[in-house]
């Protein structure tokens, strides 16, 4: 069984989804599903053991060898990947089952844990992956999957945003079809590792160009890059509660994952810097995108809403990382991915529960809630504290790495003005702090109770991992460091 | 002039992909960008056959006394498409059918003046 | 309409290109399903439309710049049907020439398809449950019996003014029942295979229930019936590459079915392309019976 990990880590979700369909009755599917998850998480954490220990593995589906069938790659990169994707997936499915009954029709309930397996399904099958078109195909099957998923909400704004995702995100993966296209036109392969073998030949022309600019557009849609995040904000906003912390955690991460995967594995890192003006572009916009969602954070009504933009800034500073250029920049990118997965999933499910309890997510209905849901108000604080980057948080961790990197890079504007970045986050954690904590509770308006176990649960096992991973840094930034170092050393 | 007659097949395409995207964008009538959006889709499905095709070749049917055949692998990826397309077009139109019955109406700006007074 | 026939365009460039079993495919999906979606959603919506167009000029910009792009990119692309362009040279060939050997099988199509990347086409059978999902828990409403008496009674009396169209339907669709097995299992020799099988059954399907009403064809095909059917489907592509595995080979690698690696091939392709034709035909009517079902619903609210 050992050697079928990697194909099992995909196969599992898909076959449950289908299964769920066979059992029809809700409490059952749920738990079939936390167990499914789990699953998932422990065969990602087999195989990331199996890469360090020996190396890339690699895995033929039907037998037939790449570049003539599929092939599923996976090296320190990927297994770091799955790992997040499945763990988060899995803590999030403790409190779906509370939080979907107050926000999804009961009949709804098994179609719900469907489309969220198939949309694990495709997010892994993006990630461990070696072929172009199989990842478009798998990108699909996430994207619909989460288009319906976000369409769950209550508000009809929610069927608004996603139809918006769904014409912008269709968009996105077109391109991507069409690079895939070309590229196939200019070199024959579907393979990652064959194409990093084929491409050099053919990088000077004019093809591979305007095939690595659809791809990097198409990309950059699904990563929500300023200027093309407009999705974002009212797809995490109106979404279910639950849905929004388990997209929030992996579904941008994945296309980060892919801008990576291409720009190093497949082309390589030279013909991507230097072909279009990637650096200078991604640095740019990464570091407009933190500002223009930080202060538009600010201003926002609705709690979501405001750690939605937040999400937006934070995926700018991913992007900044990435675009250094160097191995510590890299691992910044990698450190971030594996720590805003952690906050944004603690702050969203704190959330959740907030709506859970009060109904709604409206700052001013925060009056007061820091004395009726001290729990939950307290994870909020401390997810606010590591997105601002305090020390002995995993916020630190990755703002210290992408500081240091900037530095080394002698881009000392740019360590300056992620620094600023941060002191805006201040001023929006600070807001929610003020008014649950220094307000009082509206007169006459009902108490609400703290939150259910199977919210608080999940909630401090992430806050706790946030601090944990925020002081014992060794297992995150050796993995991430190590992925980092490969992909500069050469190809997988 | 040889490269004009030789790549004229793929620029017809590209127009085609080209109208299919500015409805999409262009059009605020829900229905409409989707029918621009499956016009942009079923353009680069149109894009890869024409890469597939083989001069002098057939139809990637093995037969007796044929030698020599098109390219079979856009037409596999190709049919995959397809499905996903079609998948995508189901998905929005079920969603507009939602939308409209949430909102009264399919035009965007009319969508974005509601959401707004609500706001 | 003019999906359709854009849809039936493009299914007769791709006869002229030499893709058999796109056109066959395209013609099925995209001028038959699509075109039966935008009908239903339209007579849900309403025909009219404001002509307010909004920025049309940055769209215009945008899809330039686009267009520019993709015209700069051909200039360096080998010429239409240059037998020796990278595309044709690599991984083309083996397929072409060793397929017989390894797979047995005649439609080249069919064996990258199902078996080369049936991967692929394990992916793609998902995409379109997802869509069913999805459009399930989007559409379905719950139904209830007694308004079915009622629409029962309406739709009898519409219904005799198609008399013709009744018996007409009554005896073909056995008939295109019987096609839609044919493809699906002669997509080894010539064009089809599970896709066109399963939009044909499911196409037998709706038109019964267009010309008999949906009530009575509900109660012939029966929702939660189609439902688990979908889901069967998958679970049936999956299991060939369970056992597989269980055989000691890798996911779907058909080789070790069967006592000889062509027979294997044979096997696993068949039951595959019988999983996919199950799940197509099952999202497809899905996806009719959701459209249709909440067209009824503001027909007979107004009531």
């Amino acid at each position: 069984m050992l050697t079928h990990l990697p194909i099992l880590q995909v196969i599992v979700p898909l076959m449950a989804a289908a299964l769920c369909l066979i059992l029809r009755h809700p409490r059952l599917v749920w738990m079939f599903t936390l167990s499914m998850s789990g699953l998932t998480f422990l065969i990602s954490a087999a195989l990331l053991q199996q890469v360090v220990t020996s190396g890339t593995i690699i895995y033929e589906l039907g037998g037939w060898e790449a570049p003539w069938g599929i092939e599923y790659r996976i090296d320190l990169l990927n297994a770091y990947l799955l790992l997040i994707i499945s763990a988060m997936s899995t803590v999030v499915l403790i409190a779906a089952q509370t939080s979907i009954e107050n926000e999804i029709p009961k009949d709804r309930h098994v179609l719900f844990y469907i489309l969220y397996l198939l949309s694990l399904t495709g997010m892994l099958g993006i990630v461990a992956t070696g072929d172009v078109f199989n990842v478009f195909v798998f990108l699909e099957i996430s994207s619909l999957s989460a288009y319906a998923l976000i369409a769950m909400g209550k508000d009809r704004r929610a069927l608004w945003a996603a139809y918006q995702y769904l014409i912008m995100g269709t968009i996105g993966a077109t391109f991507i079809l069409i690079a895939v296209g070309l590229i196939y036109q200019m070199t024959g392969t579907l393979n990652m590792a064959d194409l990093a073998e084929r491409l050099p030949e053919v990088a000077h022309t004019r093809t591979v160009f305007a095939a690595f600019a659809f791809l990097i557009v198409g990309i950059c849609l699904k990563l929500a890059l300023f200027p093309l995040h407009l999705w974002l904000p009212n797809a995490y906003a109106y979404a279910p509660s639950i849905v929004t912390v388990f997209l929030a955690a992996t579904a941008t991460k994945v296309a980060v994952y892919l801008l990576i995967r291409f720009t190093f594995s497949v082309f390589d890192l030279s013909f991507s810097f230097t072909t279009l003006p990637l650096q200078t572009l991604f640095v740019i916009l990464g570091l407009i995108g933190i500002f223009a969602a930080s202060i538009t954070a600010i201003y926002q009504r609705n709690v979501k809403h405001l750690f939605a933009y937040s999400s937006v800034a934070q995926i700018g500073y991913m992007i900044v990382g990435y675009s250094i250029g160097t191995a510590t920049g890299l691992m910044a990118t990698l450190l971030h991915v594996f720590n805003h997965a952690l906050m944004k999933g603690a702050l969203f499910l704190a959330l959740g529960a907030v709506m859970y309890r009060v109904g709604s997510v409206q700052l001013n209905q925060f009056h007061g809630l820091g004395r009726q849901m001290p729990i939950t108000m307290a994870a909020i604080v401390i997810g606010g504290l590591s997105l601002i980057g305090v020390p002995l948080t995993v916020g630190f961790v990755s703002k210290w790495y992408l500081i240091l990197a900037a530095l080394e890079n002698g881009w000392w504007p740019v360590a300056v003005l992620i620094l600023l970045g941060s002191l805006l986050a201040i001023v929006y954690v600070w807001r929610i702090v003020e008014v649950a904590y220094f307000r009082e509770a509206e007169a006459g308006s009902i108490p609400v109770k703290e939150a259910p176990m199977a919210f608080l649960l999940p909630i401090w096992l992430l806050v706790a991992a946030n601090i944990y991973f925020g002081v014992d840094t060794q297992l995150t930034v050796s993995v991430a460091g190590a992925a980092s170092q490969s992909l500069f050393g050469g190809s997988p | 002039m040889m490269m004009m007659i030789g790549l004229y097949n793929y620029w017809v395409v590209m127009v085609l992909m080209m109208i299919g995207l500015y409805i999409v964008i262009a059009h605020g009538n829900l229905i409409k960008k989707i029918v621009g959006l499956n016009i942009f889709q079923t353009s680069v499905f149109i894009f890869y056959i024409s890469l597939a095709k083989v001069e002098g070749g057939t139809a990637p049917i093995l037969a007796e006394g044929i030698n020599l055949y098109s390219n079979p692998l856009p037409h596999v990826l190709i049919l995959t498409a397809i499905v996903v397309g079609i998948s995508t077009t189901a998905l929005g139109l079920a969603l507009v059918v939602r939308i409209k019955e949430a909102y009264g109406t399919m035009e965007e700006e009319d969508i974005q003046k509601k959401d707004n007074q609500e706001c | 309409m003019l999906a359709g026939i854009y849809g039936l365009l493009s299914a007769c460039l791709f006869i002229t290109m030499d893709a058999v079993d796109v056109a066959f495919t395209e013609a099925s999906v995209g001028a038959g399903i699509a075109t039966l979606l935008m009908l239903t959603t339209i007579a849900m919506t309403g025909r009219t439309e404001h002509t307010v167009r909004h920025k049309p000029f940055m769209a215009l910009v945008l899809v330039s710049i686009t267009g520019a792009l993709l015209i700069y990119g051909t200039l360096d692309m080998p010429y239409y049907g240059d037998p020796m362009a990278a595309a044709h040279t690599h991984v083309a060939p083996r397929y072409i020439n060793d397929s017989m050997q390894e797979i047995g099988v005649d439609n080249i199509v069919t064996s990258v398809l199902a078996s080369y990347r049936a991967f692929d086409t394990f992916g793609e059978v998902v995409v379109i449950f997802t869509a069913g999902i999805g459009v399930l828990t989007l559409l379905s409403l719950v139904r209830r019996r007694k308004k079915d008496a009622e629409i029962d009674a309406i739709n009898d009396s519409m219904h005799e003014k198609n008399l013709i169209l009744r018996i007409v339907a009554k005896i073909l669709i056995p008939f295109i029942l019987l096609f839609a097995l044919y493809v699906q299992f002669h997509g080894d020799f010539g064009p089809g295979g599970g896709f066109q099988a399963g939009v044909i059954f499911a196409a037998a399907i709706i038109l019964y229930a267009m010309l008999f009403g949906l009530s009575t064809a509900r109660r012939v095909i029966n929702q939660p019936f189609i439902q688990l059917l979908s889901a069967i489907g998958v679970l049936i592509y999956g299991c060939v590459g369970v056992v597989s595995m269980l055989s000691g080979a890798n996911f779907l690698d058909y080789d070790v079915l069967a006592g000889d690696p062509v027979a294997g091939q044979h096997l696993g392709i068949l039951v595959i392309e019988l999983g996919v034709g199950v799940t197509v035909a099952a999202v497809m009517i899905i996806f009719f019976f959701s459209f249709a079902g909440r067209l009824e619903k503001p027909k007979h609210e107004e009531k």
